[in-house]
């Protein structure tokens, strides 16, 4: 069994505990040990770009150097924190001047210079398993069941620091959703935003926002429609209007592994 | 014209502004367009000319969703979501600024709503 370092952040461990659970489970099935590192922090859930920001970066440069000390890869399932490690990490190892402000207030016995392999859990699935391999571990394919991807904004952008799919046309989710048996459904708005964290203020952009996703995907016939990213689930769910079921891409994974029920024990 | 200000804003997004070739392709993909007064693409031309307090001032700092569309998808690699931080930043940075304080939050709270989301308000809107 291979051994990952595993990042759940926040809202894993509260409103956000099934993306989690399905997500453990299911690797364990498939052959992969997660291990939290000790006195994680959360990530702060959005990247601050400017440069003159360095305290709202260490969280993210706290987890990938807990990741290196272990020396193993760092796998993350929450689209945010996915996005906020990433462009961490990017950044790190090519801005030496950030690097070198993160360092000397860290004061790691190591400097840290972007050297961890972080991984999505698509990723991993992708990259790691094979999804020829996950397939071949299913036990209750969604035969015939019309599944939209919905990656929104944080899982593919910006792609250069992410580097995980086509940021336009991407195939991670869709090929997950071949492994699982489903027939994957291809539309406008599956990589445009969610309307995110503007809920709190505005719900009517929030409700603009996540309309069009589900709409579109409801259009071209989806059945239910697939996120990563807990604040996604929750506009899609609570501000949309639509009725099309959203899940988290785990749970699918775990019913399609035969895990379900187990995990609501 | 505030140099000083124009300055720390271009060095803080780390964005070079005269790279914009005026094609507006980021204002056309941003999610948030009908909501904001002034547009990502005058965002860039707004700094490079160093008219800047109309958007210090402007709720369009807080309209952006920080989605990165406008960064993946201009032509130029001008990354005008840089920019908007900067200048989001330059205002809340200010005593007294914060557009999201701790006080608002059991007012904005829902039994499902992810702690995700009230942790990014507060990178976005708060110092």
């Amino acid at each position: 069994m291979e051994t990952f370092t595993y990042y759940p952040g926040c809202t894993l461990r509260t409103k956000a505990k099934d993306l989690d659970a399905y997500a453990r489970s299911s690797a364990e099935a498939l052959g992969i040990s997660l291990e939290e590192p000790a006195d994680w922090q959360c990530c702060g859930g959005a990247y601050t770009t400017a440069k003159d920001e360095i305290a709202t970066k260490l969280s993210a440069v706290r987890t990938l150097n807990a990741a290196r000390e272990l020396d193993r890869p760092l796998v993350t399932v929450c689209s945010a924190c996915h996005n906020v490690i990433k462009q961490t990490n990017y950044d790190i190892a090519r801005d030496e001047d950030m690097a070198a402000k993160v360092n000397n207030y860290l004061k790691l016995d190591t400097p840290y210079a972007g050297e961890t392999t972080v991984y999505h859990y698509l990723e991993l699935l992708r990259d790691v398993v094979g999804f020829d391999n996950l397939k071949a571990k299913v036990v209750n394919p969604f035969k015939g069941k019309k599944i939209a991807a919905y990656y929104g904004c944080l899982l593919l952008r910006p792609s250069k620091a992410l580097a995980m799919d086509d940021p336009e046309n991407p195939t991670i989710m869709e090929d997950f959703i071949k492994a699982i048996g489903g027939t994957p459904v291809i539309y406008a708005q599956r990589n445009e935003c969610c309307g995110g964290y503007i809920t709190m203020e505005d719900k009517a952009q929030a409700a603009k926002r996540s309309g069009a996703v589900m709409d579109s995907a409801k259009d071209q016939g989806a059945d239910m429609i697939i996120t990563a990213c807990p604040l996604c689930l929750y506009n899609l769910k609570k501000n949309s209007g639509s009725d099309l079921p959203v899940f988290y891409f785990t749970e699918l994974l775990a019913e399609a592994l035969g895990l379900k029920e187990a995990n609501n024990e | 014209m505030n140099k000083n200000l124009q300055e720390q804003i271009i060095r803080s997004s780390g964005v070079n502004v005269l790279k914009c070739m005026r094609c507006g392709k980021c204002s056309g993909t941003c999610p948030s367009y009908g909501e904001m007064e002034y547009h990502p693409h005058q965002f860039v031309y707004m700094v490079e000319k160093g008219n800047i307090e109309p958007l210090l001032n402007s709720e369009s700092l807080y309209k952006c969703l920080t989605c990165f569309a406008c960064v993946e998808r201009c032509p130029r690699g001008v990354e005008p979501a840089k920019v908007v931080e900067a200048v989001r930043l330059a205002a809340v940075r200010q005593q007294g600024n914060n557009h999201l304080v701790p006080t608002q939050i059991p007012g904005m709270l829902d039994e499902d709503l992810p702690q995700q989301a009230i942790v990014t308000a507060f990178r976005k809107y708060a110092k």
